[in-house]
């Protein structure tokens, strides 16, 4: 059985930014969680983040480019009040270095006093060129910093089993992959995301899965939250769209029309038609 | 002088040199980043007072833009 969209009210059903994204102890406005990576420029960067009605973003932590003469920051172009960020572990390879990654990230957080301290997209990657998590790191990284006290967001594969072990080691959210990182074709499998659903949600209806990467276009984040998603994370398919703006505008309607839509219910499907007319006084002969 | 490794760059500095004093002379806001010493992460009140020994490797990271 997949995964039951919430009973509607009696009212009707409320609009979907009535329904906050909750992730351990974050409250989500908007369901599209967005990448900050690939702009050509900051600005750039700046309109397609406020563009995609997003509330939380992502980051990554790298060495300081010391001496750089335009001393532009990333931060100076993040309003900090307006949103959480989520700092990543993007580039580990290992369960030691995401730890560390994640620790340095907390810091830098805690100093901004930016919500966004005491949680971490954890990424373990275990090839360069597919950037497909390494499963076994993910799950050690995960419990480690489920130790240390982070609500851990776990990127990993479609996996069901693997998906059902990082919830058990305590991920806030587990956070599938539609397809590999960067790579625009959506969601591959989707049955796989629907047993994803129904597995962690079994008993836990509210428990946060958010599909992160593979999104191309629109469509994918409407298809995401039609399967039940509660969020989607997404950075390429804004920051490399010939007018980011313009698709980061999409992505906010696609997040909001996926998430009614399945909330709404859709219809069953069926080998044959059912006529939207009726057939009950139609004046015209029949073929048979 | 000691010979510290700083973002994977080997340089000298003075034994009275601190962390305050080299994120100055660096141009980094030391509000945006993070200071890992021998990879163990220094509290940013200490960063007026620690300075550094022979073979010290510092990690000054900060946030950019990712997915």
């Amino acid at each position: 059985m997949a995964a039951e969209p919430p009973s509607p009210s009696p009212a009707g059903l409320p609009a979907p930014d009535s329904q906050p994204l909750r992730i351990g102890s974050h409250v989500l406005n908007s369901r599209l969680i967005v990448g900050t990576g690939k702009y050509d420029s900051l600005q750039l960067m700046k309109d397609s983040l406020e563009a995609s009605g997003s509330d939380c973003v992502t980051v990554a932590v790298r060495r300081e480019k010391l001496y750089d003469r335009e001393g532009k920051n990333l931060l100076d172009y993040i309003d900090l009040a307006r949103y959480t960020l989520l700092p990543n572990t993007a580039g580990c390879y290992n369960a030691t270095d995401a730890v560390r990654v994640a620790r340095l990230g907390r810091e830098i957080l805690k100093s901004l006093e930016n919500p966004g301290a005491d949680w971490v997209k954890l990424e373990v990657l275990g090839d360069s060129k597919t950037l497909l998590p390494d499963p076994i790191a993910t799950l050690e990284a995960c419990k480690l910093l489920v130790a240390e006290g982070f609500q851990v967001l776990c990127y990993t594969s479609d996996d069901p089993i693997m998906a059902v072990r990082l919830k058990a080691a305590g991920a806030a959210s587990v956070m599938p992959a539609g397809s590999p990182i960067g790579s625009g074709q959506g969601i591959l499998n989707p049955n796989n995301l629907r047993i994803i659903l129904e597995y962690l949600k079994a008993g836990d209806p509210d428990y946060p899965v958010i599909v992160d990467a593979g999104v191309g276009t629109a469509s994918d984040v409407s298809m995401a939250f039609e399967l039940g998603a509660d969020g989607v994370l997404l950075n390429t398919a804004i920051a490399h769209a010939r007018y980011p703006v313009a698709m980061a505008t999409a992505m906010k309607h696609a997040t909001l029309s996926g998430r009614l839509a399945y909330q709404a219910g859709r219809i069953p499907r069926r080998l044959y038609a059912t006529a939207s007319s009726p057939e009950d006084g139609s004046i015209t002969s029949r073929p048979w | 002088m000691v010979t510290i490794e700083f973002n994977g760059v080997k340089s000298q500095v003075d034994e009275k040199t601190t962390v305050e004093d080299l994120l100055r002379s660096s141009n980094v806001q030391s509000r945006f980043c993070a200071v890992e010493l021998n990879l163990e992460i220094v509290p940013k009140d200490q960063y007026p007072t620690r300075s550094f020994c022979d073979g010290d490797k510092i990690e000054v990271v900060t946030l950019v833009g990712g997915g």
